[in-house]
């Protein structure tokens, strides 16, 4: 029972830690899924959002500015990887752990220190985990704090909607369905790849500058692992709509479920903490959660049909005649 | 109009693979020529296609669409005067993307693309309309991802996407070469109709001799990444398969070494 008290009470906190991840989950997803592109910049563009983010606001620039700027430098990020593949030739996911290591390096010049704290009490930050704490706030606070983090989400999905219907955007779905498609179409991949991965961690960043504020303090470690944490979502959200929506399951649903994706993956996390896995095992939880779901789909598949169940089979037809 | 000035191309230069694809190509288009391109296999009748589409730069010549000199110009550049239709019919259209976004795509080829709305209402009543002349009941599944449809309704749509905008050039690789045989008719009936309706410059290539012979104005043997025949006209259409074959030998020195053209032929007998 109190095991269960645990769980209700942490739900708040949940929800707002899987939506800001599930901004950082949307990006991956145009990656990954709409420009079929492992980029793993992410790792390092997350902290460089929480970075640029805490450094503004406390040297006394307006929240919102700082989260704009956020925002800005995930797209450099992104342009950067971006770059290295299509102008230098790098292979992209090569090119993408490049920019993440040498981004490890930046970030620690951004803040001078490997860690930079950024109090609720002095700014008016967006977020806090702080306003979705069950001890010290009313449930109607807990729920103005939760929809202020759901109309963010909200109308990024709209942005994106809006964007991915745009001419632009059917030039990145082409790119990451059918390279020589695109340029048969007179579209440079090259140039849509570049804009893919721009936005991509622009969000990322813009999910950095959230998760600083609402764990108070910007940490150059705070993106290692993110990658997979944003796999995670994106995959339980592709798993969990297929399953509710099936071929109904549109543009706008696959963007919202990949956010719930997000609040999935924590409430799933907080629920083996509280059964018992020490803290230091979650990056372990996160890989194993990103193996169940990429494996059960395909060994349901090669359940059907495999070499070991033809095996099988052929031995019911009996021996050769002639043997 | 579309000329080749004397188009070189060697793959893996300076490697035991060197292989000299195009070993000076010259050739003159007119406006509304419909050239079919036949010859064996490694003769260079593709990499001619690819050469004028820019899939890689060429080593040395010159090509010239429309008076506009396009060596300098990559492939996605070049597709705002050039049509394409493909061997292989995954490689034309965005099997993700809706029929009508496909079409969307090629609406748009060679015009600057921005943030306005990538289909438009008015555009999908035109869809429905082109696509009912394909006859294959597509103009009721405008929604529906293109990875759905069979090969042959991708090369259909392909065909539709490619010539959507009217290209200056319309460069058919083997398009139907992948289908079967009904399929096959089918595409190229239509290839044939959409070219003569909108009087269109294309280049064909195809391992059927009775096609070269049957469709377009002209045709054009190629050997070792040279043109080796040339017949336009009266002289082209009178061809036959045995003539053909015979020139082969004679310009070439060699017998014809492309098997799927002479297992053709077997079957047009």
């Amino acid at each position: 029972m109190t095991q269960l008290m645990t769980f209700v009470n942490a739900m708040p906190g949940n929800i707002s830690q899987g939506l800001i991840w599930g901004i950082l989950a949307i990006g991956v997803f145009i990656t990954y899924k709409i420009l079929d592109f492992a980029d793993l910049t992410v790792d390092g563009s997350m902290a460089t959002g929480g970075a640029v983010c805490v450094m503004l606001i406390t040297n006394g620039c307006p929240v919102w500015l700082a989260i704009v700027c956020a925002f800005i430098a995930g797209c450099l990020a992104g342009m950067i990887t971006g770059l290295l593949n299509t102008l230098l030739g790098i292979p992209g996911i090569l090119a993408s752990i490049l920019t993440q290591m040498a981004l490890y390096s930046i970030n620690l010049d951004i803040m001078g220190q490997s860690n930079r704290p950024v109090s609720v009490d002095k700014y008016s930050l967006i977020v806090s985990s702080r306003e979705v704490n069950v001890v010290g706030n009313s449930p109607i606070m807990i729920i103005l704090a939760l929809v202020k983090i759901f109309v963010i989400v909200a109308v990024i999905i709209a942005a994106l909607y809006w964007f991915f219907g745009t001419e632009y955007g059917f030039t990145i779905r082409a790119t990451g369905c059918n390279q020589n498609m695109a340029r048969a179409q007179s579209i440079s991949t090259k140039k849509s790849t570049v804009i893919a991965l721009v936005l991509s961690n622009g969000l990322v960043g813009l999910s950095g500058a959230l998760l600083a504020q609402y764990q108070g303090n910007a940490d150059v470690n705070m993106s290692r692992g993110a990658i997979v944490i944003g796999l995670a979502a994106v995959i339980i959200g592709d798993v969990l709509g297929t399953v509710i929506f099936g071929k109904r399951f549109n543009f706008v649903a696959r963007l919202a479920f990949t956010a719930i994706g997000g609040i999935i993956y924590f409430m799933v996390l907080q629920i083996v903490t509280i059964i018992g896995l020490p803290s230091q095992n979650n990056k372990l939880f996160s890989a194993v959660v990103v193996i169940i779901f990429l494996a059960v789909p395909y060994l349901r598949k090669s359940a059907k049909t495999s070499f070991g169940r033809a095996a099988k089979n052929s031995l019911r037809k009996g021996a050769p005649k002639d043997a | 109009m579309l000329e080749l000035i004397d188009v070189k191309k060697t793959f893996n230069l300076g490697t035991v693979n060197e292989r000299k694809a195009l070993n000076g190509v010259t050739i003159t288009l007119e406006d509304g020529d419909f050239v079919t391109i036949i010859g064996g296999n490694g003769a260079g009748k593709s990499t001619t296609l690819n050469a004028v589409a820019g899939v890689w730069p060429i080593d040395d010549g010159a090509i010239y669409i429309n008076g506009k000199n396009v060596v300098g110009l990559p492939e996605h550049k070049r597709a705002g005067f050039i049509g394409r239709v493909f061997q292989d019919p995954m490689t034309g259209t965005a099997a993700t993307m809706e029929i009508q976004e496909n079409l969307a795509l090629a609406a748009r080829r060679g015009k600057p693309r921005g943030l306005s709305w990538g289909i438009t209402r008015r555009e999908r009543e035109e869809y429905h309309e082109l696509l009912k002349m394909l006859d294959l009941g597509l103009e009721d599944r405008m929604t529906t991802k293109v990875g759905l449809l069979s090969g042959g309704q991708r090369q259909a749509l392909t065909l539709l996407m490619a010539t959507l905008k009217k290209p200056d050039i319309l460069l058919l690789d083997e398009h139907t070469a992948a289908l079967d045989p009904k399929t096959a008719a089918k595409v190229l009936g239509l290839s044939d109709k959409i070219i003569a309706e909108n009087n269109l410059t294309a280049m064909m290539v195809t391992h059927n001799m009775a096609d070269a012979i049957k469709h377009g104005n002209r045709l054009i043997m190629m050997n070792n990444g040279k043109i080796i025949y040339d017949v336009k006209g009266d002289a082209k259409k009178n061809l036959t398969v045995e003539e053909l074959l015979l020139k082969f030998e004679e310009v070439s020195g060699t017998k014809l070494n492309n098997d799927r053209m002479l297992l053709a032929k077997e079957e047009g007998q």
